[in-house]
C-alpha cells in the first residue's frame, strides 16, 4: 500500500507529460450529410419570448383578480405598478424553472431595466402628449395666434383673445438677453481659454458657481436692484436682464468647453506662420468651434425662454400688446401660461395649455436646430461647406502658382522685392489654408 | 544599487565642453504686438464684466440679506413662521420643506435615471439609441411650467388613490404616515393628500431625471471596451458586465449626476409653486397636504412692499444659493476626481 502511493502520481502525470505538447481534442461528432444550419446570433430566444408573453398574461390576470375581487384597491397607477411588480416576479419564477442562478438574475434585471426605461419614456411622453391634448382646442382658433387678451373677460370662450402679445414679448425679451449675453459670453469664454492664468481660473470658478444660481434668485436680484433701488418700472428690459444673468453662466460654460476642444496643433500652425494671437482666435479658433458655439447659444436660449420665475418677478403682468421693452409691463410665454392656469375658469386653463404647447414647440424647434448644427464636432464641415472650402483652396493654389510664374518671368528686376511679395502671398495663402481647408479633413474623433 | 556599480566600472566621460556658468531659464515673454495687447485687454475686460455681474449677485444677496439676518439673529435658522413685519421670521420651515421636496424627488429620480441610462446604453437596440438620447436630452430642456401643468392637472388626480394606499398600508413608516388620515373612516376624503410634498417631489423628479440620466449615460458610454470584453470573455452575463465593470467605472458619474440633479431640484420654483399649498411649519409627513420651499416662498411673497420683507426674502434666497452652491461644488469635485471624470465635463 505504502509503495503504491508514491508511484500512483507518477503514473498519472506520465501520460500527461508525454502528451503535454499535444492538444486534447474532444471527440468530433461524425460529419452528417445534412446541410449546415445557420446559427441564430440574435439574443432573443423563442423560450424567452414565450416566458415574457406568459408572464405578461399571468400578471395582468392576477392583478385584475386582485383589484376586482381580493383587495379594495383602485386607481390606474396602482394597477400598473402592481402589474409590473407581479410581471417581474412571475417572469423570474418562469426563468428559474430551467435556468441557472446567474442567468435568472440577468434575465430578471434585464426585464426590470427595460421596464424602468419604458416607464420613464412613457412618463416623459405623457407630459408632452397631455399638454398637447389639453391645448388642442385653443390652438385651432385663428384669434389665438393674432390677438391679445385685453378685450377678453375671464368667462369669454376660446374664440376671443389670443397670445400674440406673449409671443412678441418672449421674442423681444430673448432678443435683448441674447444681444447682451452672446457677445459678453463668447468674449468671456475666449478670455478663459485663450488668456490663461490665475485670474482666468478665478473667473472660471465664479462662473461655474453661478450656473448653480437658482433662477428665482436671479429674478429677485434684478427685482431688488433694478426695480426697487434704481427705480425702473417692471418692464421687458428688466426681465431680459434677469434672463441674461441666468443665461450668461450657461453660455460661458458650454462655450468654454467647446473652445477648449479646438485642436492645439491648428492654433500652433497659425501662430507658427506668424499670425498674431488675435488673428489666430479670429481666423482659426472661433471658426473651428462655430457649430459648438452655436449649440451653446441655442441651448442657453432654450433655457432662458422656458424660465418663468425671473420673468414673474421682473416683467409685471399685462393683457395688452406692448412692444416697448423699456416702459410698461411685458409678458412672456411661460409667464402667460402661469397666469392663465392660476385662473379657475376652464377656458383660461385651456388657453394656458395652448400657450404651453406654443412654448414647447419653440423649445423643440430650438433644440432640433442645436442638434442639426451641433451634431458635428469642432471643425467637421457639412458637405456644402466642404465644397466651398475645396473651391477656395483650388483658387489659392492657382494664385500661388501664378505668383511663381511671375517670379520666373522677371528674374532680374528687383529680385528682392518680388521675393518678398511672393513670400507674403504664400504666407497669406498658407495661413488661410491652415485656417480653412485643413480642418475640413479633421475627423470628429480627433477633436473629441 | 545599480548606479554606484556603473560609476565604479565606467568612470564618467570627460565633459566635451568646459563647465560653464549655471543655466538660467530663458525669459519666454513673447513680443506681442499692439493688436494682441488690445485683444487681451478686451478679453480681460469682458471676463471682468462677467465676474462683476456674478459677484454683484452674490454680494447683493449678502448685503441685503444681512439686514434681515441681523434683525432675526440666530432665530433666522430656527423660526418656522414667516412674518417679517413682526420681526418673527425664519427659514426653518421653508428650508426643511425645500429639502423634503428635493429628497423625495431624488429618491424617485435616481432609480429612474439610472435605469434609463442603463437601458439606453446597454440594452436599447442600436437603431433607436440615438433617438432615445435625443428624447432624454430634449426633455431636460422642456420648460418647468409645462411639468407643473402636467403635475397639477394630470398627475394629481391619478396619484391620490396611490397616496391613500401608501398612507393606509405603509403608514407605519414615519415619513409615510398621515396623522390626519384615519384609514378606518370610509368617508375619509382623498383631498387630504392633494398639494403634498410627495406630488411636488414626483413632478420635480421627472424634471431632474433627464438631466441626471444624461450625465450617467455619458459616463456609462465611456467604459473601456477592453474591460467589458474581458468580463464577457470570463463568462459574465450582461448584468455581470454591468455590475463588475460599468457601475464601478461610473461610480463618480452616478454620484455626480445625482448631486447635480439635487441642485436643480433644490432651486425649482414654478412647478413646485403650482402644486403645493404653502404651510409655515416643518411638515415631515410628505403625503399630507401642505408643503413649502424657499423658491416658492420668494415667488409668493416678492410683491410685498416693506424693505425688510424684501431683505428677508434675499436672506432666504442667499440660504438657497449657498445650499445649491455646496451641492454643485460637491458634484463637480466628485465627477472630476472619479476615474471616469477625467474627460467628462459635469
Amino acid at each position: 500500500m505504502t509503495t503504491v502511493l508514491p508511484d500512483a502520481p507518477t503514473e498519472v502525470i506520465a501520460p500527461a507529460t508525454q502528451a503535454g505538447r499535444r492538444t486534447e481534442l474532444p471527440a468530433q461528432a461524425p460529419a452528417s450529410d445534412a446541410p449546415e444550419t445557420r446559427r441564430a446570433l440574435t439574443g432573443v430566444r423563442f423560450s424567452d419570448l414565450m416566458r415574457l408573453v406568459g408572464a405578461a398574461a399571468a400578471s395582468f390576470a392576477l392583478t385584475w383578480w386582485i383589484f376586482s375581487q381580493l383587495l379594495p384597491l383602485q386607481g390606474v397607477l396602482g394597477f400598473i405598478v402592481t402589474c409590473f411588480a407581479l410581471f417581474v416576479i412571475i417572469f423570474g419564477v418562469l426563468v428559474s424553472l430551467d435556468e441557472s442562478g446567474p442567468t435568472v438574475k440577468d434575465r430578471v434585471i434585464s426585464v426590470f431595466v427595460h421596464g424602468i426605461g419604458v416607464l420613464m419614456l412613457l412618463a416623459l411622453s405623457s407630459v408632452v402628449v397631455f399638454t398637447i391634448v389639453r391645448g388642442w382646442d385653443s390652438l385651432f382658433h385663428g384669434n389665438f395666434w393674432i390677438m391679445d387678451m385685453s378685450a377678453t373677460g375671464p368667462l369669454d370662450g376660446l374664440d376671443s383673445g389670443g397670445i400674440l402679445y406673449a409671443i412678441i414679448g418672449t421674442l423681444i425679451m430673448i432678443g435683448i438677453a441674447l444681444a447682451i449675453s452672446v457677445p459678453l459670453g463668447i468674449l468671456t469664454a475666449v478670455f478663459l481659454s485663450e488668456v490663461p492664468g490665475r485670474y482666468a481660473k478665478f473667473v472660471r470658478t465664479v462662473v461655474e458657481a453661478m450656473t448653480a444660481l437658482p433662477s428665482i434668485v436671479a429674478g429677485l436680484f434684478i427685482y431688488a436692484s433694478v426695480v426697487l433701488i434704481l427705480g425702473f418700472e417692471r418692464s421687458g428690459f428688466a426681465a431680459s436682464l434677469a434672463m441674461t444673468v441666468m443665461m450668461l453662466p450657461i453660455i460661458i460654460r458650454s462655450a468654454d468647453v467647446v473652445l477648449r476642444l479646438v485642436p492645439g496643433n491648428l492654433k500652433e500652425a497659425s501662430l507658427a506662420l506668424g499670425a498674431s494671437q488675435w488673428r489666430t482666435v479670429w481666423n482659426v479658433t472661433l471658426p473651428t468651434a462655430r457649430s459648438g458655439l452655436t449649440t451653446a447659444v441655442i441651448l442657453g436660449t432654450a433655457r432662458g425662454i422656458g424660465e418663468t420665475s425671473p420673468v414673474l418677478l421682473t416683467a409685471g403682468t399685462t393683457t395688452f400688446f406692448n412692444v416697448n421693452p423699456f416702459s410698461g409691463p411685458m409678458v412672456s410665454l411661460p409667464l402667460a401660461t402661469f397666469n392663465f392656469v392660476k385662473s379657475p375658469e376652464p377656458t383660461m386653463i385651456a388657453r394656458g395649455f395652448g400657450t404651453a404647447v406654443v412654448l414647447m414647440l419653440l423649445v423643440i424647434v430650438l433644440f432640433a436646430l442645436a442638434r442639426v448644427i451641433g451634431g458635428r464636432g469642432a471643425g467637421v464641415l457639412s458637405p456644402r461647406q466642404l465644397r466651398k472650402r475645396r473651391l477656395e483652396s483650388v483658387n489659392d493654389l492657382e494664385r500661388i502658382t501664378r505668383g511663381e510664374r511671375a517670379e520666373a518671368d522677371q528674374p532680374t528686376v528687383q529680385q528682392a522685392s518680388v521675393d518678398a511679395v511672393a513670400q507674403a502671398a504664400a504666407v497669406a495663402a498658407a495661413e488661410r489654408l491652415v485656417a480653412r481647408s485643413r480642418r475640413g479633413r479633421r475627423r470628429k474623433d480627433d477633436s473629441e | 544599487m545599480i548606479d554606484p556599480v556603473q560609476t565604479e566600472t565606467q568612470p564618467e566621460p570627460e565633459p566635451l565642453m568646459p563647465p560653464q556658468t549655471p543655466d538660467f531659464p530663458r525669459a519666454l515673454a513673447a513680443n506681442t504686438g499692439l493688436s494682441d495687447k488690445i485683444f487681451r485687454g478686451v478679453a480681460r475686460t469682458g471676463g471682468t464684466i462677467v465676474l462683476l455681474i456674478m459677484l454683484l449677485v452674490g454680494v447683493f444677496l449678502l448685503y441685503n440679506g444681512y439686514q434681515a439676518i441681523s434683525v432675526a439673529g440666530f432665530g433666522f435658522l430656527t423660526t418656522q413662521a414667516w412674518e417679517p413685519n413682526n420681526g418673527d421670521f425664519g427659514i426653518a420651515a421653508v428650508l426643511s420643506g425645500t429639502f423634503f421636496i428635493a429628497l423625495t424627488a431624488i429618491a424617485i429620480a435616481v432609480p429612474l435615471a439610472l435605469g434609463t441610462a442603463l437601458y439606453i446604453n446597454e440594452y436599447a437596440p442600436r437603431g433607436i439609441k440615438r433617438a432615445l438620447i435625443s428624447v432624454v436630452d430634449l426633455m431636460a430642456a422642456i420648460p418647468s411650467v409645462v411639468y407643473g401643468l402636467w403635475g397639477l392637472f394630470f398627475l394629481q388626480p391619478l396619484i391620490l388613490p396611490f397616496s391613500q394606499w401608501l398612507a393606509t398600508y405603509l403608514g407605519w413608516i414615519p415619513i409615510l404616515s398621515a396623522p390626519n388620515f384615519d384609514p378606518s373612516d370610509p368617508l375619509a376624503s382623498p383631498t387630504l393628500f392633494t398639494s403634498s410634498t410627495f406630488i411636488a417631489g414626483i413632478v420635480v423628479a421627472l424634471m431632474v431625471a433627464p438631466i441626471a440620466s444624461s450625465i450617467m449615460r455619458e459616463v456609462f458610454s465611456q467604459t473601456p471596451l477592453g474591460e467589458r470584453e474581458g468580463a464577457l470573455a470570463l463568462g459574465a452575463t450582461r448584468w455581470g458586465v454591468i455590475r463588475t465593470v460599468v457601475i464601478p467605472f461610473s461610480q463618480g458619474g452616478i454620484i455626480g449626476g445625482t448631486m447635480l440633479g439635487l441642485g436643480r431640484a433644490l432651486g425649482e420654483t414654478i412647478a413646485v409653486y403650482l402644486i403645493i399649498s404653502p404651510v409655515f411649519i416643518i411638515q415631515p409627513h410628505i403625503l399630507e397636504k401642505g408643503a413649502n420651499s424657499i423658491s416658492a416662498l420668494i415667488a409668493l411673497r416678492y410683491n410685498e412692499a416693506s424693505a425688510l420683507e424684501i431683505s428677508a426674502l434675499m436672506a432666504a434666497g442667499l440660504a438657497l444659493f449657498l445650499v445649491t452652491l455646496a451641492v454643485n461644488f460637491g458634484a463637480s469635485t466628485i465627477i472630476a476626481r472619479s476615474r471616469s471624470g477625467a474627460s467628462s465635463e459635469g
